[in-house]
C-alpha cells in the first residue's frame, strides 16, 4: 500500500532535509494507487492498475534550483538524491524570477479521503461495470463506460520549517448509451471522493432515458436561443473563465481582465450581480488539497462577488513584484446558485433548449474568452415548461463572460468534475451551425 | 509533474494547460543522464522472457511485453529569462495478456525478475476477473515472430548530444529577435523526446527500437495598451521525427510568399520565423476584421494538417467506427456500410489520402508498432472514394483482412496499447503547380497559415478551424491581412470542395505530440503531410466579439 501516514511521511522528509547543504531545500513525497475498467458495446474492453511512490528533492543555491526524483527509500539512496539535486542546482542557470521558499504555514482541514474508495479492487470494478451493462442490455441499447478510482497522498516539507500533508481518494464514472440504430445517444457522469456516494445505477438510468428520448432529433435553425445548461455544460464554460484569472497576464495586458489604457478590471462588475464564485479546499462536497505544490495555502478565495472581480491568482514572483499575497490557482470552485431543481428550471422556461453537455470546447479568442464547441448526448426543445422533442446538435460560439451577463435563472449547485455548479438558464446563447452528429 | 505546474513553469499559458499530463511524468535527471546507457539488449530479453513465461504459466494464451525507457528534455524561456529546464526519465515494464479470451494489463517499474513475474500474474488475474463480463472474446490476427531485431529513427544529430547552453543561446536569440522587432512578450521552448522501446511477444519477436522526435516552438504577443487589444502569433514550425538537424537554415527548404510569410520544410530557421512573427503579431493588431461569407480557402500545410488529422485521421479509426470510443472521443460518420459500399465519395476525385508508418521525418515513423507489426502504407481514400480504415491485430478481422495494419501504440510503458492514428497525408497533385500559381488563380479567397483553434463533433461531421495568419486574396494577389477568421464546414462537403492541390515541391509536414484518445487518456505523436490546397466556397465566420 503506497499511502503513507502523516508520521511515516514526515520521518522520511525530515531525514532528507537533514542531509541538505544547500541554501534552501524542498522535499515532496507523493504516492498512491489507481485502477480502472472500460467497457464498450456492452462488453469489457480494457482495464489497468498502477501503484507509485516517489520522492522529489529540490535544492537551491542563490537563485539556482536543481531537482532530483527517486523511488528508493534506504538512507544511502535518500542522501544520494540530495547530493544529486545540489549538484544539478550548482550547474543550473540562474532563475531571475526565483522567490525564496515560504516558512511554516497554517492550512485548512480538508477531509478528502474515504477508505471505501481506497480499498476498491478489480472484481469490485467488474461488478459495478457489469451491473450497468445488465441494465443497458435489458433496455436493448448499447453502452460504453469508464470507471476509475484512486487513492493518493502528498507530503511536503522545506528547510524553513514548512510541513504539509494531504491525502485524498477519488472515483469517477461516466457512460454513453446509444440506440442500436444510432439515432439516439445519452450521457451521464458522476465524481466523488467517497464511492459510497456514487450511484452508478441511477447514472445508468439517466443515460438510458436520454438515449431513448434523443432519438430522431429535429433540425432547428442556428441562432440565438434561451438555453438551460445542465451543470456539466455550465461548469465547463465557467471553468475556462476561472482558469484565466492570472494577475500577471492581466497586468501585462493580455487577458480578459486587462483594461483598455492599462491596468486590470479588479473591482469592476463584469458579470450579472447574481454571480458569486469562490474556492474553498475545506468545502465538504468538493474537498481538495489545502496547499499548492510550493506550499502556499489554498484558502477560501472569492473570485467573483455579485458579479464583481474580487481576486486574481498570483504566482509567488508576481505577488512579490506587486506587493501582493501569493494566491494559487484553485483546484475546484463553487458557483453559488438558487434552490430550484433542474426540473423546476425547465418548468419555468417558455421556450428554450436543454443542453446535457458540451464537446470539443476550444478557445477562439483569449481577449473575449470566446469559445466554440458542440452540444452532445441529449439536446432537447422546451416549450411552455415541457420538454417537447429532441433537437439536432448545435455548434456554439460563446464566451462565459457574455453568458454570465445573459443569466436568467440558476438552480441548485451539484458536484460535477470536482466543482459545484448550478444548472443555468441563459438567454441569447449563440448557436452558429448545426451538426449531424449523434 | 502536474499539468498545471507544467503550465506555470512553461509560461505557455493556455496552450500548455492543454498539454496532456502523460508526457510530463517521469523522474527528473541531469542532461548527461539522457545519454547514459540503460539495460543491455540481452538483459531486456531475459526480463521479457520472465514476463512471457510467467503469463503463459498462469494461463495466458497470448502475452506481450514492452520494456520502455522514455527520455525527455524540455527548455522553457520568456524574453531574456530561462524559466525552466526539465530532463526526465521514465522506465518500466508493461505486460499485456489474453486469458479466457479477455485482455488484461499490468505494469511496474520494479525491474526485478520477481516483480515482473508478479506483474504478469496480476495481468492474467485481471483478464480472468473481467472475462466474467466479456461478450466479445478477443480475436487476434496472426503475426509471425521476427526473432531479434533493432530499428532506429534515421536522425543526423541526436538532440541530447547538443549542450544545453547551445540550446538556451538559440532560444535567447529567438526571443531577442522577436523583442527587437516589436514584440511585447515572447515565450520559446524546445522539446526533445527519445523512446527506447523493447517489445517481445509469445509470437517470438524481440524488437529493440530507438525513436527520436522534437519540436521547437514559440509564441510572440503584441499588446496595444491604448486600445486594450492583444494578438499573438505562434511558430510555423512542425513537431517532427528528426534530430537537431531540423534547426538549421537551408534556403532550399524554404517557401517564400510575396507579400506574405515564409514557410519551412525540413530545415527550420527559428530566429527568422520569430522575427517575422513579431512583425506579423503587430500587423494583426490593426488587421481588417473578416466579413463573414463564402470564400475560396487556400490552406497551408501548417493549417490543413490539423484539418486532415481531425476530419480524416480520427473518423477512419476502426475502434471509433465500431463504438469502442463512444464514451469519450465518440463514434464516426464513416461507417462500415459506407466502406463496404465502395462508392462513398469522401472527397473530390483529386483527393487521395494515405496512411503511413514508414514515411521519413514523420512523427509516426517506427520500424514496428506496439504489438510487433512492421510499419506499412495503405490507402484510406483513393480518387475521392473511402477504401479503408486503420486497425490493430484484435480488430482487423472485422475488415475481412488477415494482417494488422500496424496501428498499435501506448504512450508509455505503464499504459495499455490500443489503436492509434498512423501518419495520414494528402497526396500531392500530379501537375506542376506552386502556391504562387494557386494565389494567382484565386479571385476571392483567404490564405491561412498555422495551427489555430479547432473543434469537431463526436462523429466528425461539423468542424470549425481557425489559424495563425490570414491573408485576403483579391484577383490573384495578396492584398492584406485579415483577423477574426474561422472556417466552418462538414467533413464530406469540405473534402468534396477540394479544387486544387499543389505539387510535390510544396509538400510539407504538420505534426502533433499531443493527439489525445482513450480512457484513461493517452497521447500519441503523429504527422500529416500535404501541399498547399484550395477548397472552394467554404463558409467563413467572424469570431470578433465584445465583452
Amino acid at each position: 500500500m503506497a499511502i503513507l501516514s502523516q508520521e511515516e511521511a514526515r520521518k522520511i522528509i525530515d531525514k532528507v532535509l537533514s542531509y541538505s547543504k544547500a541554501d534552501e531545500m524542498k522535499v515532496e513525497l507523493t504516492g498512491g494507487r489507481s485502477g480502472n475498467i472500460r467497457f464498450a458495446r456492452n462488453s469489457v474492453s480494457t482495464a489497468g492498475a498502477t501503484n507509485n511512490l516517489s520522492l522529489s528533492v529540490s535544492s537551491v543555491f542563490g537563485k539556482k534550483t536543481g531537482t532530483s526524483d527517486i523511488n528508493e527509500f534506504d538512507d544511502a539512496s535518500l542522501e544520494k538524491a540530495v547530493r544529486r539535486a545540489e549538484e544539478m542546482a550548482r550547474l543550473a542557470p540562474e532563475n531571475p524570477e526565483y522567490v525564496p521558499m515560504p516558512g511554516p504555514q497554517t492550512y485548512a482541514t480538508s477531509q478528502a479521503f474515504a477508505d471505501t474508495t481506497a480499498t476498491i479492487k478489480a472484481p469490485d470494478r467488474a461488478k459495478l461495470a457489469g451491473a450497468s451493462i445488465k441494465s443497458i442490455m435489458a433496455s436493448q441499447l448499447s453502452g460504453a463506460g469508464f470507471l476509475e478510482d484512486s487513492a493518493n497522498f502528498n507530503a511536503i516539507g522545506n528547510s524553513k520549517g514548512l510541513v504539509g500533508y494531504h491525502k485524498s481518494t477519488n472515483v469517477n464514472f461516466s457512460l454513453t448509451i446509444r440506440t442500436p440504430d444510432g439515432t439516439g445517444s445519452g450521457y451521464a457522469a458522476g465524481d466523488f471522493n467517497d464511492v459510497s456516494k456514487l450511484n452508478t445505477g441511477a447514472l445508468t438510468d439517466v443515460a438510458i432515458q436520454k438515449a431513448k428520448a434523443s432519438q430522431k432529433a429535429v433540425a432547428l435553425e442556428p441562432g440565438k436561443y434561451t438555453v438551460i445548461l445542465e451543470p456539466l455544460a455550465a461548469g465547463e464554460l465557467v471553468q475556462f473563465m476561472i482558469n484565466a484569472m492570472d494577475a500577471r497576464t492581466a497586468d501585462e495586458g493580455r487577458s480578459f481582465l486587462s483594461k483598455k489604457g492599462g491596468g486590470t478590471r479588479l473591482g469592476e462588475k463584469i458579470l450579472d450581480e447574481r454571480v458569486t464564485i469562490y474556492s474553498d479546499p475545506a468545502n465538504a462536497q468538493i474537498p481538495s488539497s489545502p496547499f499548492s505544490g510550493e506550499g502556499y495555502p489554498h484558502e477560501k478565495v472569492t473570485w467573483f462577488d455579485k458579479g464583481v472581480v474580487k481576486n486574481m491568482s498570483y504566482s509567488p514572483y508576481w505577488a512579490q513584484q506587486k506587493g501582493a499575497k501569493p494566491v494559487p490557482q484553485p483546484s475546484g470552485f463553487v458557483m453559488e446558485g438558487g434552490t430550484q431543481s433542474l426540473a423546476d428550471l425547465i418548468k419555468g422556461t417558455e421556450k428554450g433548449i436543454l443542453v446535457t453537455r458540451f464537446w470539443y470546447t476550444r478557445w477562439l479568442d483569449p481577449q473575449t474568452l470566446l469559445y466554440t464547441g458542440l452540444t452532445r448526448d441529449g439536446t432537447f426543445y422546451i416549450d411552455k415548461g415541457q420538454i417537447k422533442y429532441p433537437v439536432k446538435n448545435f455548434r456554439f460560439n460563446e464566451s462565459p463572460v457574455i453568458m454570465l451577463n445573459n443569466l436568467e435563472a440558476m438552480g441548485m449547485p451539484v458536484r460535477t468534475r470536482g466543482n459545484l455548479v448550478p444548472p443555468l438558464r441563459i438567454r441569447d446563447f449563440t448557436f452558429s451551425s448545426l451538426s449531424d452528429a449523434v | 509533474m502536474k499539468r498545471r505546474e507544467f503550465a506555470k513553469l512553461s509560461g505557455l499559458g493556455v496552450s500548455a494547460a492543454l498539454l496532456p499530463a502523460g508526457l510530463l511524468t517521469g523522474r527528473r535527471v541531469s542532461a548527461e543522464d539522457l545519454l547514459s546507457p540503460w539495460l543491455d539488449v540481452a538483459l531486456k530479453k531475459r526480463l521479457a522472457d520472465v514476463a512471457l513465461n510467467a503469463a503463459k504459466s498462469k494461463g495466458a494464451t497470448y502475452a506481450d511485453v514492452r520494456i520502455g525507457r522514455y527520455l525527455r528534455q524540455y527548455l522553457f524561456t520568456r524574453e531574456n529569462k530561462v524559466q525552466n529546464i526539465v530532463n526526465s526519465e521514465s522506465y518500466g515494464i508493461g505486460i499485456r495478456v489474453i486469458a479466457n479470451g479477455t485482455w488484461g494489463f499490468a505494469s511496474t517499474n520494479e525491474m526485478s525478475a520477481e516483480s515482473i513475474a508478479r506483474c504478469a500474474a496480476e495481468a492474467v488475474d485481471m483478464a480472468k476477473a473481467n472475462a466474467e463480463i466479456q461478450l466479445e472474446p478477443v480475436v487476434l490476427a496472426p503475426q509471425k515472430g521476427f526473432g531479434e531485431k533493432t530499428w532506429k529513427t534515421p536522425i543526423k544529430k541526436n538532440a541530447f548530444e547538443i549542450p544545453v547552453k547551445e540550446k538556451i543561446d538559440l532560444l535567447m536569440e529567438v526571443n531577442g529577435a522577436a523583442m527587437k522587432n516589436g514584440a511585447s512578450f515572447v515565450t520559446s521552448n524546445l522539446f526533445f523526446v527519445n523512446e527506447q522501446k523493447y517489445f517481445a511477444s509469445t509470437d517470438g519477436s524481440y524488437i529493440d527500437q530507438d525513436i527520436h522526435r522534437m519540436w521547437p516552438t514559440f509564441t510572440v504577443s503584441a499588446v496595444n495598451k491604448q486600445t486594450g487589444r492583444f494578438k499573438s502569433r505562434d511558430a510555423l514550425s512542425a513537431p517532427i521525427g528528426m534530430g537537431y538537424e531540423y534547426l538549421s537554415d537551408n534556403p532550399a527548404e524554404k517557401i517564400v510568399i510575396p507579400n506574405g510569410p515564409t514557410t519551412y520544410r525540413y530545415a527550420y530557421n527559428m530566429i527568422e520565423d520569430a522575427t517575422a512573427a513579431a512583425l506579423q503579431a503587430k500587423e494583426k493588431l490593426s488587421a481588417k476584421s473578416v466579413p463573414a461569407g463564402k470564400y475560396d480557402m487556400i490552406l497551408d500545410p501548417s493549417n490543413l494538417g490539423l484539418t486532415i488529422h481531425e476530419s480524416v485521421g480520427h473518423p477512419l479509426e476502426l475502434d471509433r467506427v465500431l463504438g469502442y470510443e463512444a464514451n469519450l472521443a465518440g463514434t464516426s460518420f464513416a461507417t462500415m456500410e459506407k466502406l463496404k459500399s465502395k462508392n462513398f465519395q469522401y472527397g473530390s476525385k483529386i483527393v487521395n489520402l494515405r496512411a503511413d508508418k514508414i514515411q521519413p521525418n514523420t512523427m509516426g515513423l517506427v520500424g514496428y508498432d506496439d504489438e510487433g507489426v512492421p510499419g506499412k502504407q495503405w490507402d484510406l481514400v483513393k480518387n475521392g472514394i473511402l477504401v479503408n480504415f486503420q486497425a490493430t491485430r484484435d480488430q482487423v478481422h472485422l475488415l475481412g483482412e488477415k494482417e494488422s495494419q500496424g496501428c498499435s501504440f501506448a504512450e508509455s510503458w505503464d499504459s495499455v496499447q490500443f489503436q492509434r492514428m498512423p501518419n495520414v497525408s494528402l497526396q500531392p497533385g500530379l501537375d506542376k503547380y506552386s502556391i504562387h500559381d494557386m494565389i494567382k488563380d484565386t479571385e476571392k479567397g483567404i490564405y491561412i497559415l498555422g495551427r489555430g483553434s479547432s473543434s469537431i463533433d463526436q462523429q466528425r461531421y461539423n468542424f470549425q478551424f481557425s489559424g495563425q495568419l490570414f491573408y485576403e486574396i483579391k484577383n490573384g494577389a495578396i492584398v492584406g491581412m485579415l483577423d477574426d477568421v474561422a472556417y466552418q464546414s462538414n467533413t464530406q462537403e469540405f473534402w468534396n470542395s477540394c479544387a486544387r492541390i499543389c505539387d510535390k515541391d510544396d509538400y510539407r509536414l504538420f505534426g502533433t505530440f499531443f493527439d489525445g484518445k482513450g480512457q484513461p487518456g493517452q497521447v500519441s505523436a503523429v504527422s500529416h503531410g500535404c501541399p498547399t490546397t484550395r477548397f472552394n466556397g467554404v463558409n467563413v465566420i467572424n469570431t470578433g466579439r465584445k465583452i
